[in-house]
């Protein structure tokens, strides 16, 4: 009896010991986060209710909550332009990655691991570098403003970088491996089975496609455009070198407020508000799309 | 006082930080050799015997060098800067040179962090526009020169020894002279531009750049608009010229409002009509063919200088005094003009061109004349409230707010 009652002690207090395991396993997550993501976030709070001090660059806290409501009234324009740049994008990138998604997922064959890389291969260059490329590619003197005048579809007197559409199709570009990769991740999973079934009740390709293939990549999908809209809306690379200066995005504004103006109060509240819409825009997003797949 | 007193501890630091850099140099070549870290020990005995004598030979040591983009003499075959090499084989210093500099303002804010923890920013030497130095002077992120280590400053004109922000220029010392004219590309435009009606000509729509630095592009317009921005001027006439560059934006005339790599959209084609300064288009021209033309506007340029500094943290100062000493020696300075091609600060360095190149001896951009000089004028100082002021009224017109 007392080997059994010893024996039940002994693993009672292993259960014990069991159940602080998860905690230690997560304290360097727990530590990295309130290092690198808590504690910047309230020191951007902070910072964002500052105002001016003696020097410049040099700011004291007052506590001035207005500052949110200047940076919102004062980058109005810019925030609207982020969201719709972001959007279009999006659905730039949505409208080209899903057709190659579902290629390389199911008729790809043997180049199946060939295409992946190519989807992946613009990453090896630089983000900047790739974006001055397009600024080549749709400059003056480049190769399609060129065909273009050749067409007469242009005169010497248009340009198609320094405008809005050239920074939305830098921000689809420079996004689309990121909706690429979920989409085929979530398009390679299906079971071709299901697909075979549908063809079986009598429902034609395009059925098939929109009641079967749609609904089952739709984790994808979410992912996908998450991935692209985030980044895109928070970007200024494209705006800086694709745009012109009615083109500039609330990331251009919040570049020049801190390296330009030094109001680091101003550029912090925009940061923080940038980051609390895109939270709530990603929340309503997730609550309509639901998240159970997500992967 | 915080900066009177530091200066003075730099100065009594300097033989010391020297010692010890030359001593690290050597120590860490050596323990490259050794490989181990006891024999990299053993080895430091014997560094601070050799060192020892080898102080008296030569000064050593490193400097590390932040400036614009061509803004220095440069071989375009060996990939080298002529006067620095020349440099480091005279006095054994070992220099870095970086075009780290497209922006006053961005440069500044990008080390002025690590100045303010009194961090090392990477360059001991910086060059900055006057109006941007005075900042830099008055945070306390430069040191004081020991004069008796630069004895070239004898030789610097004496019109820009002078300035209000540095009298006596203890903390700064003139790079080179700037003047912001307006430049096109002569294919495009064969008959040249004269005056800022005809940068911003109907037939330029689109393809029109302007400066980012406020100072330049706000100043050629006011001056255009009749106001002498050397003396105090009020809100409305400087409202005015920002108002202007809003409109010319909002209709599409200007494409896109740059530092110094308006040069690239230049060379590709993307504009064709720009607000630059002088000696870019100069150099634009020696590596692509003569094809940019530069001018004063009839109306006015501005003038400014820009300025060698030595960073409040930098641990190299006796190498970046020798450095600076090194470019105010007439011929040297001639060889950069020669190059840069923007107004030389040292006197005798006609004389040393003439030897150089001769065709450059007249040139007005290199050597002003007293009828340019007429035309060129420095916007006035600001105080802290009024740059801030006009610094936010100006990024939100052009676009950043």
């Amino acid at each position: 009896m007392a080997v059994i009652a010893r024996a039940k002690d002994a693993s009672t207090s292993e259960l014990k010991k069991k159940s602080l395991v998860p905690y230690f396993l997560l304290a360097p997550g727990l530590i990295w986060l309130s290092l690198f993501f808590v504690a910047p976030i309230i020191t951007l709070v902070g910072t964002a209710t500052k105002t001016p001090g003696a020097g410049i660059g040099e700011f004291v806290q007052t506590y001035r909550w207005a500052n949110y409501w200047d940076a919102i009234t004062g980058s109005a324009g810019q925030f609207g332009r982020s969201f719709l740049y972001a959007t279009i994008a999006t659905l730039i990138a949505l409208a080209i990655a899903y057709p190659l998604a579902y290629g390389i997922a199911f008729k790809s064959g043997k180049y199946k691991n060939i295409l992946l890389v190519l989807v992946v291969a613009p990453f090896f260059c630089s983000f900047i570098l790739r974006t001055i490329a397009w600024k080549q590619i749709l400059g003056q003197n480049g190769p399609v403003f060129r065909l273009l005048l050749d067409l007469h579809l242009a005169t010497p007197m248009t340009h198609l970088t320094a405008s809005p559409s050239a920074v939305i199709i830098g921000l689809a570009y420079n996004f689309l491996p990121f909706m690429t990769l979920p989409l085929y991740g979530s398009l390679e999973r299906i079971d071709p089975r299901v697909l075979e079934a549908s063809g079986d009740l009598y429902a034609n390709a395009f059925t098939t496609f929109r009641r079967v293939t749609v609904p089952l990549s739709m984790p994808g999908v979410v992912a996908g455009t998450l991935l692209t809209f985030i980044p895109a809306a928070g970007d200024y690379v494209n705006a800086e070198i694709l745009g012109n200066p009615s083109t500039k995005m609330i990331g251009n504004v919040i570049n020049a407020q801190f390296l330009n103006t030094q109001d680091y109060p101003l550029a912090a509240s925009l940061s923080f508000i940038l980051m609390i819409i895109i939270s709530v825009l990603v929340m309503v997003y997730i609550r309509k799309a639901g998240t159970e797949e997500l992967v | 006082m915080t900066q009177m007193s530091d200066s003075n501890l730099s100065g009594n630091n300097d033989l010391l930080a020297q010692l010890e850099s030359t001593s690290k140099a050597f120590l860490s070549r050596r323990a490259l050799l050794a490989g181990a870290g006891g024999a990299a020990a053993a080895s430091m005995i014997n560094v601070v015997g050799l060192e020892g004598l080898d102080m008296a030979q030569a000064a050593g040591g490193k400097v590390r060098w932040a400036n614009w983009g061509l803004y220095l003499d440069f071989d375009n075959k060996t990939k080298k800067y002529p006067t620095l090499e020349a440099f480091q084989k005279k006095t054994g210093i070992k220099a870095t040179y970086q075009e780290a500099i497209d922006d006053n303002d961005t440069f500044t804010a990008k080390v002025s962090p690590q100045l303010r923890l009194k961090k090392d920013i990477g360059y001991d030497v910086v060059t900055m526009t006057e109006w941007k130095a005075a900042q830099w002077l008055a945070s306390g992120f430069v040191q004081k020169f020991d004069d008796a280590a630069i004895p070239n400053k004898k030789n610097i004109l004496p019109s820009l020894l002078n300035r209000p922000f540095d009298s006596g220029r203890h903390y700064s010392l003139p790079w080179a002279g700037i003047i912001a004219g307006i430049a096109w590309s002569k294919s495009a435009l064969p008959k040249g531009l004269k005056t800022l009606d005809d940068l911003f000509a109907p037939g330029n729509k689109g393809r029109i750049e302007v400066l980012s630095e406020m100072r330049d592009t706000i100043g050629l317009i006011m001056l255009w608009q009749g106001v002498d921005i050397s003396k105090p001027f009020t809100d409305t006439q400087f409202q005015k010229a920002v108002d202007f560059i809003q409109k010319k934006i909002k209709d599409g005339y200007i494409r896109q409002v740059k530092g110094q790599s308006y040069a690239e959209d230049l060379i590709s084609g993307d504009a064709v009509a720009v607000i630059g300064w002088s000696g870019d288009i100069n150099q634009l021209n020696l590596q692509n063919g003569n094809r940019f033309g530069f001018a004063v506007p009839e109306s006015g340029g501005t003038f400014s200088t820009d300025n060698l500094m030595i960073a409040s943290t930098s641990p190299n100062k006796a190498a970046a005094e020798a450095l600076i000493n090194y470019y105010y020696d007439p011929a040297v300075a001639a060889t950069v003009a020669n190059y840069i091609t923007y107004i030389c600060p040292v006197n005798g360095a006609q004389e040393a061109m003439a030897k150089i190149n001769p065709k450059q001896v007249n040139n007005p951009l290199i050597f002003p004349t007293d009828a340019m000089w007429k035309n060129l004028k420095v916007f006035r100082e600001l105080n802290p409230v009024d740059t801030a002021k006009y610094a936010k009224s100006f990024q939100k017109a052009i676009g950043n707010g």
